[in-house]
């Protein structure tokens, strides 16, 4: 069939020390579309790396890492940072959004890098609409829950339609109800054929996804 | 990126911490203001003083005319010269050496305890010395061309001539006596702006003026319009004598440009230095300021990276913010510093001048300003790593 979404292989990412670091070594993992990943580790083992990498965020030291089947490693900043804001959507443990701007325009500055200006705000209300958050969509960040900031972030990230949603500890802020919140909003995604990739350690997140793989000392088991 | 996304972005950027931004822009503020007051202030002054060439001796020309046998110019042919275009008024003056000197008195008795007599000059002029002369009445009237014609024996009094011989008011009919002749008082013009010497003198007209050897005109005062100096100048000798215009000299006011040229103040220098120095100062604010919120916004820098923003559109938008830091500063400096220089004119009752290209140009230098001094805060944004902004 088509080209999974993330085909790593053999990647390594070092960092330069004396002795250097091994944050990755020789990982390769391959995520289908519509796939639904957890990827769990204690700190330290290289989770963050790893989502640096998927993020095209970090460049691997060496090894393949193909996303909807192009060779990222080898790209020039300028394509990757492309390649980056069109097909991935990130949701932080922090959620990032910019205090001083409404729900709705945190949203709609997922497609100012990039994408069409025609309609914008029309799309950015429909993926508001996908997370439940309407009736904020003219609130400052400041005023609302965590749950319903995470899940503003989450309208961002689904905003520029990408093929990777990659969740860096999504829940990691919440308390246990709108932890459950954003897991079922999760779960919805993933059964209208979103491919998410959620980094986290902790079991009741990793619990729900489809599938999970464990990261110690920088190598990648699946489970 | 689209460059109205980049506008709305970096207007946000601003606009979230307003009092920030509103005190970033002081230093630019008291820069480009002490900027504008002092070229502003400069100018007008300049201004001002050609102004007063202006008002004064920029439409007073004088046509002297030398003695010959023959009148070079009949009284009549001053008369005339009002035909020109630009001549507001002519006057026609005759004084002699001998005329300047005569005795005058107010009554004819000899009171040996006191001194009547003054020595005063006597002039024959036509009957529109006080307007060419920028004169006016303080008392009665001035002869008019029917006392010319009739030769009456009238006389107008210069203000201080009239002081020196006691001559208060009108109403008793006050006479004087030149050379043992009398002549009725009619007036007493004062507060001349130009040929102030005829304040102590005695006026007649020119057929009286005749009976003391003031028979050929001397000298022609003309007050043009404003800016037909120059024209009248040229024209005025050979419209009073057309065979002998070579012999007349005409005495016309100084260029405006000179008057310009020699406004020089060593104060303006002082103070576009310290403008200078207020706008270094406010570039090295902006600067400070923009680092100091390209440090407190990594996480948004980060954010951006991750939304697809290149390193391009993080420097663009730091860049286009301290830029708008900075034409604020230059708008409102720019602003206070004309209120300022209207102000300064109010209070010295001067002609506010203020050169537009200069009121254009301030802005612009604000902006330019915040410009410079966002490129280092900008390419620390622009360098930050997604990774460890996000961190």
């Amino acid at each position: 069939m088509d080209d999974p979404v993330i085909r790593l292989t053999d990647v390594s990412r070092e960092f330069p020390a004396d002795p250097p670091v091994r944050a990755l070594h020789r990982v390769s993992l391959s995520v289908a579309k519509g796939d639904y990943v957890a990827v769990v580790g204690p700190s330290g083992s290289g989770k963050s790396t790893l989502l640096n990498t998927l993020g095209l965020l970090d460049r691997p030291t060496s090894g393949s890492y193909r996303l909807d089947g192009i060779e990222t490693t080898t790209l020039k900043d300028g394509a990757r940072t492309r390649v980056r804001g069109s097909r991935i959507g990130f949701v932080f443990q922090a959620f990032h959004l910019l205090p001083h701007r409404t729900v709705l325009e945190n949203v709609a500055l997922a497609e100012v890098y990039g994408g069409d200006r025609r309609n914008r705000w029309r799309r950015a209300e429909r993926a508001l609409e996908r997370v439940g958050m309407t009736h904020r969509a003219g609130f400052m960040p400041g005023r609302l829950s965590g749950g319903e900031r995470q899940r503003a972030a989450i309208a961002r990230a689904l905003m520029g339609r990408p093929s990777l949603l990659l969740c860096d500890e999504p829940t990691g802020n919440l308390d246990s109800r709108n932890t459950a919140l954003v897991l079922d909003l999760l779960d919805e995604l993933r059964e209208q054929g979103h491919t998410i990739v959620v980094i986290t350690h902790e079991d009741e997140v990793s619990a729900r996804a489809g599938r999970r793989v464990r990261i110690t000392d920088g190598i990648l088991t699946e489970e | 990126m689209d460059p109205r996304d980049l506008w709305t972005e970096a207007l946000a950027g601003v606009l979230a911490r307003p009092l920030r931004s509103a005190l970033t822009t002081l230093g630019t503020v008291i820069g480009i203001a002490t900027l504008v007051v002092t070229l502003g202030v400069a100018g007008t002054a300049g201004n001002q003083i050609v102004g007063r060439f202006d008002e004064l001796s920029a439409t007073a020309l004088t046509v002297e005319v030398p003695r010959d046998d023959d009148p070079l110019v009949t009284w009549e042919a001053a008369d005339e010269l009002t035909r020109l275009r630009g001549v507001a008024a002519v006057t026609a003056i005759a004084q002699t050496e001998e005329s300047s000197n005569l005795t005058v008195t107010a009554n004819a008795l000899v009171d040996p305890t006191r001194i009547t007599g003054q020595s005063l000059a006597v002039v024959a002029a036509t009957p529109s010395l006080p307007q060419a002369a920028r004169g006016r009445m303080v008392r009665g009237r001035f002869f008019d061309a029917g006392h010319v014609r009739r030769g009456d024996r009238v006389a107008v009094l210069g203000e201080q001539a009239a002081r020196m011989l006691g001559i208060g008011g009108l109403d008793g009919q006050p006479a004087i006596f030149v050379g043992g002749r009398p002549y009725s008082v009619i007036g007493v013009v004062g507060d001349l702006k130009r040929e102030r010497i005829l304040t102590g003198a005695v006026i007649v007209p020119p057929t009286a003026g005749a009976e003391f050897g003031l028979r050929d005109v001397t000298r022609v005062l003309v007050a043009t319009d404003l800016g037909a100096a120059d024209l009248v100048a040229r024209q005025a000798p050979l419209a009073l004598s057309p065979a002998d215009h070579a012999l007349l000299q005409v005495v016309k006011p100084p260029s405006p440009e000179r008057a310009r040229d020699g406004v020089q103040n060593d104060l303006n220098g002082l103070f576009l230095i310290l403008g200078l120095v207020s706008l270094v100062v406010g570039a090295v604010g902006i600067a400070n300021v923009t680092l100091v919120t390209v440090m407190e916004r990594v996480p948004e820098i980060g954010l951006r990276r991750a939304l697809g923003a290149a390193r391009r559109h993080v420097a663009g938008q730091f860049l286009l913010e301290s830029t708008l830091v900075g034409l604020a500063g230059g708008v409102i400096g720019t602003s206070v510093g004309v209120v300022a220089v209207v102000a300064v004119s109010a209070v010295q009752r001067w002609t506010p001048l203020l050169d537009v290209r200069l009121a254009l140009a301030a802005p612009v230098a604000g902006a330019l300003v915040g410009l410079l001094a966002g490129l280092y805060p900008a390419l620390r944004a622009a360098r930050l790593e997604p990774v460890e902004a996000l961190r």
